[in-house]
């Protein structure tokens, strides 16, 4: 029973990383851009939320609700003013950019809020359960599943359902023709990152709510998105939240054999998916 | 027919007036710095020390991303592995630590083989954050071998640092003392390194190889259809960085002789700190990582006291860089004056161009 327990765990906890890796998903699929800064963007959120926690004295849930339109225009900024400049067959200046992006936020986090860790406060919620048979499960590690699965079904209307999905859908696949139907890339791109900044402040509740943060815990997080990401193929939602699942339950179950194992084992079981199956489980995109 | 032997020939070089100044130059800078412990004092030898070692790490993630197109974020996977086999032959196997260096080369060497071919299966972007996985497992292996110490890490045992080759003999010669020896010494082997690195990476660049490897950067398919195996360019370049920047990483490690898993696979000291320097320098240029590695100094020295806003700096440099002058500081210098010290375009010259 124990094993039942260690893998349901996990289970859980690749929902956490599934929103992780939504934000990240989303931008790779409409703009080939890997943010190297998405983690430190998810620290800055925690910290954003924990300020109107402490500052306004709003609960976490309430608080993550303000601070959402807050990081939805940064993202935007973000993407129009900086990130657009660095679009196009040359890979190195995104990746640099990001790279000095996610250095200068960790740093300006650490001289802001130092380098002891946080943690939102959460209440009750942080330690009821449910039981199911034999089974105790945590709510809040059952919402952050639930919330997962929300995110990534509304992201998939979103995608295949409006308007701005197929912008979304016309411009990755081809953003000259795109522009001359009337679309502007630009501010596609804008909007894209502006809306994975969203699913970015939810992760960062669920982050906080469940466990210490720091300024410098962000390239971590950026893994496991970008282990998710891999793992469940490019350009599929569902595929980032199986992979997700997959390197929560190779972590937990790590931990139960040895501690230490918990995050080598995640790599590991990345490593072998990359072994089998190079372009992921569930490849959608073709790159 | 006999006109042959009379009108000049076409010749094909790649030397200029300037990389003939540049080559005399760099000889005579060479034997100053070797003599330079003669005369200075144990700081300045330490900031060399510091300087050449982080020029061999920038030269070769210069061979890696510059030439070879490959964005690596994991050169601390080499650093680290090179360090740590210099210290399991120190303490494991007894070895000197000065041979032990040549084991952390051969290291990094061989756990890049089966790097390569986890890595080489992610493209772009993904390569980057793939290498730096690897990495992170790395750091997480070592930090379970109990016998290196852990995750806390271990130091060299003084006998070993004590008795290191060739440092009685310095501080005989030049009268100081052990430790400052022993400063000397690696100074050396840096310099020789830092000198060996720049001469073999323009030697490849200016070989039939080297002009692959341009031709694989600057557009694969055409490369492969004049017959370039650009998976084989790809291999050589990955593991010859792999070594030389595991040489560094021991050679780094017998100066600091304490290692911990977290130092030794930083991201941050062994890979963020290169990458500044060859983008603010300039990409793709063996002149470049030399100019970034001066600035990079420079910087850390003025605004060190500072922590965590020199970090801070260094990032918003790099973004503005980037963005404005993506060649970097060598760029802007060599597009003014049209000044090449380490030219590898080849040009034709002689005969009777354009004189029919």
């Amino acid at each position: 029973m124990i094993w039942v327990d260690t893998v349901v765990q996990g289970v859980l906890l690749g929902g956490l990383y599934a929103l992780f890796a939504a934000g990240l998903s989303l931008v790779f699929g409409i703009m080939r851009l890997v943010n190297l800064a998405h983690g430190d963007l998810i620290v800055m959120a925690a910290y954003l939320i924990l300020v109107l926690v402490t500052v306004l004295g709003l609960p976490p849930f309430l608080a993550a609700a303000v601070a959402a339109p807050v990081m939805f225009g940064i993202g935007w900024v973000l993407q129009k003013y900086l990130l657009n400049r660095t679009l196009g067959s040359d890979i190195l200046p995104p990746l640099l950019v990001t790279f000095g992006l996610s250095i200068a936020l960790q740093n300006a986090l650490l001289e802001g809020f130092s380098a002891d860790s946080q943690r939102l406060p959460t209440g009750a919620i942080s330690t009821s359960s449910l039981e199911i048979g034999a089974l105790n499960i945590g709510v809040l590690p059952l919402l952050t599943f639930a919330s997962a699965i929300a995110v990534i079904i509304g992201l998939n209307q979103l995608f295949y359902r409006t308007s701005l999905g197929r912008a979304f859908r016309a411009t990755s696949d081809d953003p000259v023709t795109a522009s001359l139907m009337g679309i502007k890339p630009g501010h596609v791109f804008a909007t894209a990152t502006a809306i994975a900044m969203l699913v970015v402040t939810l992760a960062a509740l669920y982050l906080g709510m469940r466990a210490n943060f720091d300024p410098n815990i962000g390239p971590a997080r950026l893994i496991y998105a970008f282990q998710a990401v891999i793992i469940g193929g490019l350009g599929s939602l569902w595929g980032t939240l199986a992979g997700g699942v997959i390197i929560g339950v190779s972590q937990t179950i790590g931990a139960a054999i040895n501690p230490e194992w918990q995050i080598l084992a995640g790599h590991v079981a990345f490593l072998l998916v990359l072994l089998v199956r190079p372009r992921g489980l569930f490849p959608r995109a073709v790159d | 027919m006999s006109d042959i032997s009379t009108t000049p020939r076409y010749v094909v070089t790649t030397h200029t007036t300037a990389s003939r100044i540049a080559a005399t130059g760099a000889v005579i800078l060479f034997l100053v710095l070797v003599m330079v412990p003669f005369f200075a004092g144990r700081g300045l030898i330490q900031d060399l020390f510091f300087i050449l070692t982080m020029l061999v790490l920038a030269q070769f993630w210069n061979l890696l991303a510059g030439y070879g197109g490959l964005v690596s974020i994991g050169q601390q996977a080499f650093v680290g592995m090179g360090a740590y086999a210099m210290f399991g032959g120190v303490i494991l196997a007894g070895m000197d630590p000065i041979p032990a260096i040549l084991l952390g080369g051969v290291a990094a060497f061989l756990v890049a083989i089966p790097t390569a071919f986890f890595a080489f299966r992610l493209q772009g972007p993904y390569f980057a954050i793939g290498t730096w996985v690897i990495a992170e497992v790395m750091r997480l292996i070592m930090a379970q071998v109990k016998a290196l110490g852990g995750g806390t890490g271990t130091s060299l045992p003084r006998s070993a640092t004590r008795e290191m080759w060739a440092t009685e003999w310095i501080a005989g010669m030049l009268d100081v003392r052990n430790s400052a020896a022993r400063d000397i010494l690696t100074y050396w082997l840096a310099l020789l390194l830092a000198a060996a690195t720049i001469a073999g990476i323009y030697w490849l660049l200016r070989s039939k190889r080297g002009l692959a490897l341009s031709a694989v950067r600057d557009n694969p398919e055409a490369a492969k259809s004049v017959g370039v195996d650009a998976g084989r360019m790809k291999w050589l370049v990955f593991l010859t960085s792999a070594f030389g920047t595991g040489l560094a990483g021991a050679l780094i490690y017998v100066q600091k002789a304490r290692i911990s898993p977290d130092a030794a696979f930083s991201v941050t000291d062994w890979t963020a700190y290169v990458l500044f320097i060859v983008i603010i320098g300039g990409i793709g240029t063996i002149e470049g990582p030399i100019i970034g590695v001066i600035i990079f100094f420079l910087l850390q020295a003025l605004l060190a006291d500072y922590g965590t806003w020199y970090l801070f700096t260094l990032g918003i440099i790099g973004i503005v860089v980037m963005l404005f002058a993506p060649r970097g500081v060598w760029g802007l210098i060599s597009d003014k004056t049209g000044i090449q010290l380490f030219p590898v375009r080849r040009r034709l010259s002689g005969g009777t161009l354009g004189e029919e």
